[in-house]
């Protein structure tokens, strides 16, 4: 069989340093995209920064070149969005420490990519400074008497955190290419942790050379080789399955003005309640009502982060022309429903005037107030459905949208289940009423 | 004319799918959650993905990997996660990647009030990046403009291959309103930038203010992207001349095109001295402020701006005839009234700008415009 692919390297010159490893590998990753013959189209050559990321420029391959320690973020938005690419991240022991998150992550993700760790123990670029995987002693320019961290094992980690094809060597091993192809064919996270030698720096500060490269991990009780395979779902794969079997939603229909409001200005209406008393639905569903009345809603919330205990406040305006200002000064009708809300509202119920009526079961009276108060007799009903008996109770006193709007919102806006839990917490009321 | 009542955040989901978004990755932070929650659930039923990144930075970084792809990608996120965005918005300018950049503000700085409204990121939105290059950004006042300014931050993200935010605050995102559609939405722009160059060079262009052809990753032409200063094949350069030319093209592809982004809402009067400038929430109390004081006999005009950045200078100098005073609502501490004060300036009327300003996590109100008016 003819090779379509002769190779993936352009004519250019690699730009590394006389002696350094990085020149070794891109010839080793070469070969091995000669050997599988994959379409240059296909594959993208994602590089981060320093010495290692220059290495797509010398490549006829698509090519992404982003930023430090993040190549992990953009290989996997690309395999997300494209799973037929083959994407080969070309990373140095700089941007895992400065990416460690995302490596951890992809692994952790199993999403089907291929890392090249060209791994020389300092920082190239910028001139030797430490990594994290510098020996504990390692000589850099910011370990000038030598390192007092300790090395982080790469390969080890992603190992250990769900990578399925991992692989630790040096830049000696002329295995290397059949590593590689593995890696590629694996249809996982896949890792290759390549030490190697800095000819600028490492080597130079530390007398360090191929003879102590070779023997460096077994100094530091690590394996050479591949140190871990496992089958495991790919992210990508997993994630189309996954969202093919998602159930298509039921598009909510519009709200068609099916009632008719007597409402002729604006009305600020506030609900101060408590955590589990439906608030916020139960406001959501009186501004779906008046929508179905023909008026202009607005509905903004309030409750603390930790969202199943203190108080609970909805504001709704309602009107019969567009609602600009979504703020209330001066509320027409305050519902207080719990202790909770009131404490919280304090200053709003300072505002009422007697044009304004307050509303309240019977229980949490006497509230301080120039409002017209109307007692609530909302009967037994459960904490999640005062809200809703409240509004209703308001409603059948007001008649500003009528009640049969609120019901019809109940049945478009909820789920079925809770529909008829609702509307029949209703009936109970107007049949006691 | 078909009515819905829902959240701004619920309106900027509904639009970017509208818009064909089908990547979407973030990082959960209130008050951008809804947003997050309501792309979660639609995207995978229509065939999209949706991604939790371990962070922001990942997030923002799979969106312009997926968009080198060909994907229509949209990430949202708060003050703190925009920090975090900083240096890929950078890239995203050098790169030249469509995307849509949701930023939900919140009272800032650091974690601030995270559910109380601010509108402190406006100069941050446009500052965001190191370089000082331009961006687009949008600010929606409600849920009905936050549908339709996202469709357009898409198009525009397209249009020119550049990040595009869409500004807008917590009282938007999650105030529920009464939207309003008639099913149109704004018509296309043209289509020429579309033509594909033969033989494909990544970044090739002709006049500055062109916009290079996107080619996508696993189509027919081999890509090169690169955050580095490049030359139009996207190999990193040192030529000044050519240094230059692709700083220059980064900063003319929006700049010379900046009539084309304008959008704002002008509401002039006869007569008026006083002009009530705002946007995004702010905007609603400046109405509000404007009806009133017209209903008590007073000349007031009004101007919204629905397109920050870049500044429509050309719609607002428009506005500003016979007008003496300037008054800027927003929720900071005046970061949009430097951009009208600059451009009152050069007209040398002396014109008065004024701002009202809250930075306690409560809204304008009306009112509060209104006394300084009166």
């Amino acid at each position: 069989m003819t090779e379509q692919y002769v190779s993936y390297r352009d004519s250019k010159p690699y730009p590394f340093c006389p002696g350094c490893s990085h020149s070794i590998v891109l010839d080793y990753l070469n070969a091995t995209l000669v050997k599988l013959q994959l379409d240059p189209h296909k594959i993208v050559i994602v590089t981060d920064i320093g010495c290692s990321g220059l290495s797509d420029q010398y490549f006829n391959t698509n090519a992404f070149h982003g930023l430090h320690g993040r190549a992990i973020t953009y290989a996997t938005g690309i395999k997300l969005a494209n799973p037929d690419l083959k994407i080969v991240v070309i990373m140095g022991d700089g941007g895992c420490g400065i990416g460690g998150h995302h490596l951890i992550n992809a692994a952790r993700r199993n999403i089907g990519v291929t890392v090249l760790v060209l791994n020389n123990f300092n920082y190239g670029m910028t001139g030797g400074q430490h990594s994290v995987t510098t020996p504990h002693g390692g000589i850099t320019s910011t370990t000038r008497i030598g390192n007092l961290e300790h090395p982080l094992d790469i390969a080890g980690t992603v190992a250990l955190n769900g990578a399925t094809f991992v692989a630790r060597t040096t830049t000696f091993d002329n295995t290397i290419p059949h590593l590689i192809e593995q890696a590629i064919l694996s249809d996982g996270f896949s890792l290759i942790d390549i030490w190697e030698l800095c000819a600028a720096y490492f080597v130079p500060n530390n007398a360090f050379n191929r003879a102590q490269l070779e023997e460096s991990m077994s100094k530091h009780a690590l394996q050479k080789g591949i140190i871990h395979q496992e089958k495991r779902d790919e992210y990508t794969h997993a994630y189309r399955a996954m969202a093919s079997s998602t159930i298509p939603s039921v598009k909510q229909p519009p709200l068609k003005p099916l009632f008719k409001s007597n409402l002729d200005n604006t009305l600020r209406i506030i609900i101060a309640g408590a955590a589990g008393q439906k608030i916020a639905s139960t406001a959501s569903t009186l501004g779906t009502a008046a929508v179905l009345s023909n008026l202009w809603a607005t509905k903004r919330d309030d409750y603390p982060v930790t969202v199943m205990t203190g108080h609970s406040i909805s504001e709704i305006i309602l009107s019969p022309k567009e609602i600009l200002y979504t703020g209330i000064e001066k509320p027409d009708i305050f519902l207080a429903l719990a202790p909770e809300g009131i404490k919280t509202c304090k200053s709003q119920i300072d505002t009422l005037t007697d044009r304004s009526v307050l509303y309240a079961p019977r229980e949490l009276l006497p509230i301080q107030t120039d409002a017209r108060i109307s007692t609530l007799d909302l009967g037994r009903v459960a904490r999640k459905e005062i809200a809703l008996a409240a509004v209703a109770e308001m409603l059948k006193q007001t008649n500003f949208i009528p009640l049969e709007a609120f019901k019809e919102a109940i049945r478009q806006t909820q789920r079925p289940f809770i529909a008829n839990e609702s509307l029949k917490t209703l009936d109970k009321l107007s049949t006691r009423g | 004319m078909t009515r819905q009542f829902i959240n701004g955040g619920q309106a900027i989901a509904q639009g970017a799918i509208s818009a064909g978004c089908n990547f979407f990755a973030g990082y959960p932070i209130t008050p951008a959650t809804p947003i997050l929650h309501h792309m979660f659930r639609e995207l995978p039923k229509i065939g999209g993905i949706a991604i939790q990144g371990e962070d922001e930075i990942a997030s923002i970084g799979m969106c312009i990997g997926a968009a080198m792809t060909g994907a229509t990608c949209m990430t949202a996120t708060s003050g703190p996660g925009m920090s975090l965005y900083s240096e890929n918005i950078g890239l995203a300018i050098m790169g030249e990647v469509p995307l849509v950049i949701v930023d939900v503000m919140r009272l800032g700085p650091a974690t601030g009030g995270a559910t109380t409204v601010g509108q402190g990121d406006v100069q941050f939105a446009r500052w965001g990046t190191s370089g000082g290059y331009p961006i687009i950004a949008l600010c929606p006042t409600n849920p009905s403009e936050s549908y339709t300014l996202t469709i357009r931050a898409f198009k525009l993200a397209k249009r020119f291959r550049c990040p595009v935010f869409l500004l807008t605050d917590r009282e938007v995102v999650a105030t529920m309103s009464t939207i309003e559609s008639d099913g149109n939405s704004e018509t296309e722009s043209g289509t020429e930038w579309l033509k594909e160059p033969d033989p494909f060079v990544p970044y090739l262009i002709h006049e500055l203010s062109d916009i290079p052809f996107l080619s996508s990753y696993g189509g027919k032409n081999i890509v090169r992207f690169t955050g580095s200063t490049h030359d139009e094949n996207g190999f990193l350069t040192k030529i000044p001349e050519k240094v230059g030319r692709l700083n220059a093209h980064l900063a003319a592809k929006i700049d010379k095109h900046s009539q084309e982004i304008e959008s704002v809402t002008v509401d002039i009067q006869d007569g008026a001295r006083t002009l009530l400038v705002s946007y995004g929430v702010s905007a609603r109390s400046s109405l509000e402020a404007t009806q009133l004081l017209r209903e008590k006999g007073m000349k007031i005009a009004n101007l919204i701006v629905h397109s920050l950045w870049p500044v429509p200078t050309n719609s607002v100098t428009k506005t500003l005839s016979g007008i003496q005073r300037i008054i800027v609502s927003e929720l900071n501490l005046g970061q949009y009234k430097l951009e009208i004060e600059r451009i009152a300036q050069r007209i040398d009327r002396g014109i008065e700008v004024i701002g009202v300003n809250r930075i306690d996590g409560e809204l304008i109100s009306p009112r509060q415009i209104m006394e300084l008016v009166i």
